[in-house]
């Protein structure tokens, strides 16, 4: 497992993506195979259930060192990750296992229906043959998850570096049905359980934000406007009876909504279109919140299938019963992606994207000013004429995004962050003024770069009330401007509100906590909708 | 907080003996400071007369000023204040570093500054002092704070500098100017040539000055070509992090050398190549034995988890209590990088 770990200790000490994919490279060149296979599927989440609990992990650290709980709980507040908390605890290994990841994986696998005495027994020899780095990525092992900064992307591209083939075919290999047990390393980079010619997506066309004012865009009548949704933006393949779903970072996302699937293969026409995956219930949109909820799930329950379903809003055509009509001018494409919506009875989770109706570039202001009441971040705006590009280029299709709304509010909590992050304070609570008291609005913990961070840490190491645990409450003295891009009302939050995506948009270090907003400011910026 | 003492009381100038009628590393001016060891956080600026270890003198007069009244001492060579018995005993912490112990009728405290109980290459070993009172740092005081032996830290740093040899980089180490960068010399001695930043080379004249042998090394300067600096090992302070000066390294590989880099988070929260946990305190054992080890009746925990170590103290039986000072590792950044800004200029 020496290999493993190192390439670990590698991947996580760097922050650029191409070391990573340098170093990705050098263990798929050096590694046994079986061991490649399980790095691709650890990476990918085609994970084995977890055979032991985390409860029964830190029971067993303590009685190994001895220590009282809430010393092991300010551990790991510090560290901020449990496997790793309990690889800095435990003592110096007494002898070295040397076993490769497959071996590993194995043993892990075969544990899983034992008892927990066996368990037990297994876990702790396993600790103490280990160096502290590989006790690390044992505790890893056992849960199942490496959140260490490479995106199945990152995975893929270093694939295609070490084998020349295709990211896209790539991913649809690793995502496609393997079993570790019945593939080699060879067959799955070679894609020989997959047919890519019936996934392979388009590069996807992306907008600018709006830098001009409207006038300069000429004649409305070249635009075609629409209304652009925050969601997910997705590209849908269906192509020789398989269905496809790609997200914009070239992930395949089919499995993660079934009834997208499903409503798409009520079409007899093949074609690839581009559009919005988003969380859409009685014919209204909702929050980028409840689609959160949907995502990177590798199981979807019926539950949540019911609680939030599913919708997608086509935006444009690239590809229509094999042919590549990306060169076909927009509005012609708008015909016919139309034209085959308009084939079937459309379910009400298939929309298409709606045109706004406008005849002078002015009407646009107000349109777009209305765009939170449905939920809806703004306007799109496409030139008639304008091919599919490839990627982002200037001048054809612009963005015009509402502007969020902003108060002032002052910090109250501040939190250690996790990972990177374990050693600053990064998450926030912040207030508004009630009467006399203050009151939470929000918490965030974007939107400030490192420097600030490393600032404010400092400032909350030195203005911290409490002690103990992972939360510190500080002196209400920093302001800070927050933005949102919306806001309702809520009986499950103390103040009354709920923000949608607050985010810190500056350090406001020119106002004192006295003018920060009041609660009822923050009412007055609720609109009906 | 800390009840009344025999010996020593605890002021907003910093802990004070009044029948010895002097300051222990006072934060604040007085006429009278004795000085466990030459980091700025503890040697401060504006004292009317200092009292130090031998070896910390040429440190201070470098960092403080050459004008500065100073008297020295060495390791276990006491002598008597106002009828207070005063004497220096090693604390392992930088060359110079000093637990002080004061003996007056009988009663005895020892501050220990910052100190380690790992010997290393360079400095004097810590040696534990039998008191009623003990003042204790804290900086590492949790029990994920273990280190490694200097031998086995020697062979991660040295096998780091060979692989970076065999792929064309510069291996560059970031540490404090007094103490890391030592202490960094001695570990990496005699596996490549080793060029210092000039606020570290100032400070090693000014040790060897007072007769202390250190490894050898060469100027880092501006002017060097990069052919000299290609390969070899490059020791700075971490103000130099993103500094034009170590962008012009040819292919550097950076490393941070500090104890937080025990934790995955923050070797990933610079962007640095490397992080080791090579730190001139105490670990969580460390900090354990010493404290057992002086049986003292009182315990004081000063900067670091101060409130997480004492209050376990208590758990296991020995009385301490949580003493705020102006010491630690926020403000020894902070008062480091403000010194070494100095120096370098």
């Amino acid at each position: 497992m020496k290999q493993f770990s190192n390439l670990i200790s590698a991947i996580e000490i760097t922050n650029k993506t191409n070391a990573k994919i340098d170093a990705l490279v050098n263990y798929f060149e050096t590694a046994p195979d079986k061991d490649k296979l399980w790095l691709i599927a650890l990476f990918t989440g085609k994970r084995p259930p977890r055979p032991v609990k985390t409860a029964f992990m830190k029971q067993w650290c303590m009685e190994i060192t001895e220590l009282p709980e809430w010393l092991f709980l300010e551990s790991y507040s510090t560290v901020g990750d449990l496997g790793e908390t309990i690889a800095l605890l435990l003592p110096q290994p007494t002898h070295q296992l040397d076993l490769t990841l497959n071996e590993w994986m194995k043993e892990l696998k075969a544990l899983k229906p034992k008892s927990d005495e066996e368990k037990k027994r297994f876990v702790l020899e396993a600790w103490s043959g280990l160096q502290q780095q590989e006790r690390l990525i044992f505790n890893k092992l056992i849960g199942g998850s490496f959140r260490i900064g490479v995106s199945k992307k990152t995975l893929v591209n270093a694939m295609a570096k070490l084998t020349g083939i295709d990211a896209n075919q790539l991913m649809h290999s690793i995502i496609g049905n393997w079993d570790i047990d019945s593939i080699s390393f060879e067959e799955l980079i070679k894609g020989t359980h997959i047919n890519y010619d019936n996934s392979k997506p388009y590069p996807f066309c992306l907008a600018y934000a709006l830098e001009k004012e409207l006038p300069e865009l000429g004649e409305p009548n070249d635009w075609i406007v629409e209304q652009k949704w925050d969601g997910i933006r997705g590209q849908i393949v269906k192509r020789n009876n398989e269905i496809f779903i790609w997200s914009r970072g070239e992930e395949l996302v089919t499995q993660q909504f079934p009834e997208l699937v499903e409503v798409i293969s009520n079409f007899s026409d093949d074609f690839v279109i581009d559009g919005e995956i988003l969380a859409m219930k009685d014919n209204a949109v909702l929050l980028f919140n409840d689609l959160q909820k949907r995502l990177n799930r590798k199981n979807v329950t019926k539950k949540l299938l019911e609680e939030v379903p599913i919708g997608f809003y086509a935006y444009d055509i690239m590809e229509f019963n094999g042919d590549d009509i990306r060169e076909t001018p927009f509005a012609k494409r708008r015909k016919i992606l139309e034209t085959i919506f308009n084939s079937i009875a459309l379910p009400a989770q298939l929309k298409l994207s709606f045109i706004v109706d406008f005849e002078k570039w002015d009407e646009l202001h107000a349109i777009r000013e209305n765009s939170r009441a449905i939920n809806s971040e703004g306007l799109m705006l496409k030139q008639k004429a304008s091919p599919y590009h490839t990627g982002r280029k200037k001048g054809d299709w612009w963005k015009w995004k509402v502007d969020p709304l902003t108060i002032d509010a002052v910090m109250i909590y501040a939190q250690k962050g996790s990972g990177r992050r374990s050693s600053k304070y990064t998450d926030y609570t912040f207030a508004v003024k009630k009467d006399d008291a203050l009151v939470t609005v929000a918490k965030a913990y974007s939107g400030l770069t490192d420097k600030e961070i490393t600032e404010i840490s400092r400032w909350v190491n030195k203005n911290a009330i409490e002690k103990f645990g992972p939360v510190r409450t500080v002196k209400p003295e920093l302001v800070f401007e927050i933005a949102f891009e919306g806001i309702a009302l809520s009986n499950r939050h103390k103040s009354g509100v709920a923000l949608r995506f607050p985010r810190i948009s500056r350090w406001r270090k020119d106002k004192p906590v006295e003018e920060i907003d009041t609660i009822e400011n923050v009412k007055q910026l609720i609109t009906a909708p | 907080m800390p009840k009344e003492n025999p010996l020593i009381k605890f002021t907003k100038k910093g802990i004070y003996c009044p029948q010895g009628k002097f300051y222990l590393d006072p934060w604040f001016p007085v006429d009278y400071a004795i000085i466990s060891h030459g980091h700025a956080d503890h040697a401060r600026w504006g004292m009317k007369r200092y009292l130090c270890q031998n070896d910390s003198k040429a440190i201070l007069q470098h960092r403080i000023g050459a004008d500065i009244k100073i008297e020295s001492l060495g390791y276990e060579d006491p002598i008597t204040i106002n009828g207070v018995k005063v004497s220096f005993h090693p604390a392992g912490h930088v060359i110079g570093s000093a637990q002080i112990r004061l003996e007056y009728k009988g009663y005895v405290v020892v501050f220990t500054g910052d100190y380690k109980t790992q010997p290393d290459f360079i400095s004097a070993p810590y040696e534990p002092v039998k008191c009623h009172t003990f003042i204790t740092e804290s900086t590492f005081g949790l029990p994920i704070y273990n280190w490694k032996s200097e031998k086995e830290l020697q062979d991660d740093l040295q096998n780091w500098v060979r692989t970076n040899q065999a792929n064309n980089r510069t291996s560059v180490f970031l540490g404090y100017s007094l103490g890391k960068a030592q202490r960094l010399m001695s570990l990496l001695d005699g596996c490549d040539e080793i060029y210092v930043h000039r606020a570290i080379k100032n400070l090693n004249e000014a040790i060897e000055g007072s007769g202390i042998y250190l490894p050898e090394t060469k100027l880092w300067s501006a002017d060097l070509d990069k052919k000299t600096l290609q390969n070899r090992i490059i020791i700075a302070p971490p103000a130099l992090l993103g500094s034009r000066m170590l962008k012009r390294v040819p292919n550097a590989a950076t490393a941070i050398c500090s104890g937080w880099m025990q934790i995955r988070g923050n070797r990933r929260w610079q962007a640095v190549d490397a992080g080791f946990a090579v730190s001139d305190h105490a670990d969580w054992n460390g900090l354990i034995s010493a404290v057992k080890a002086t049986e003292a009746q009182q315990v004081y925990v000063t900067h670091g988890s101060q409130a997480i170590f004492s209050k376990y103290l208590n758990e296991i039986g020995i009385k301490a209590d949580e003493l705020k000072t102006e010491y630690g590792n926020e403000q020894m950044a902070q008062a480091e990088k403000e010194t070494e800004k100095a120096e370098t200029e």
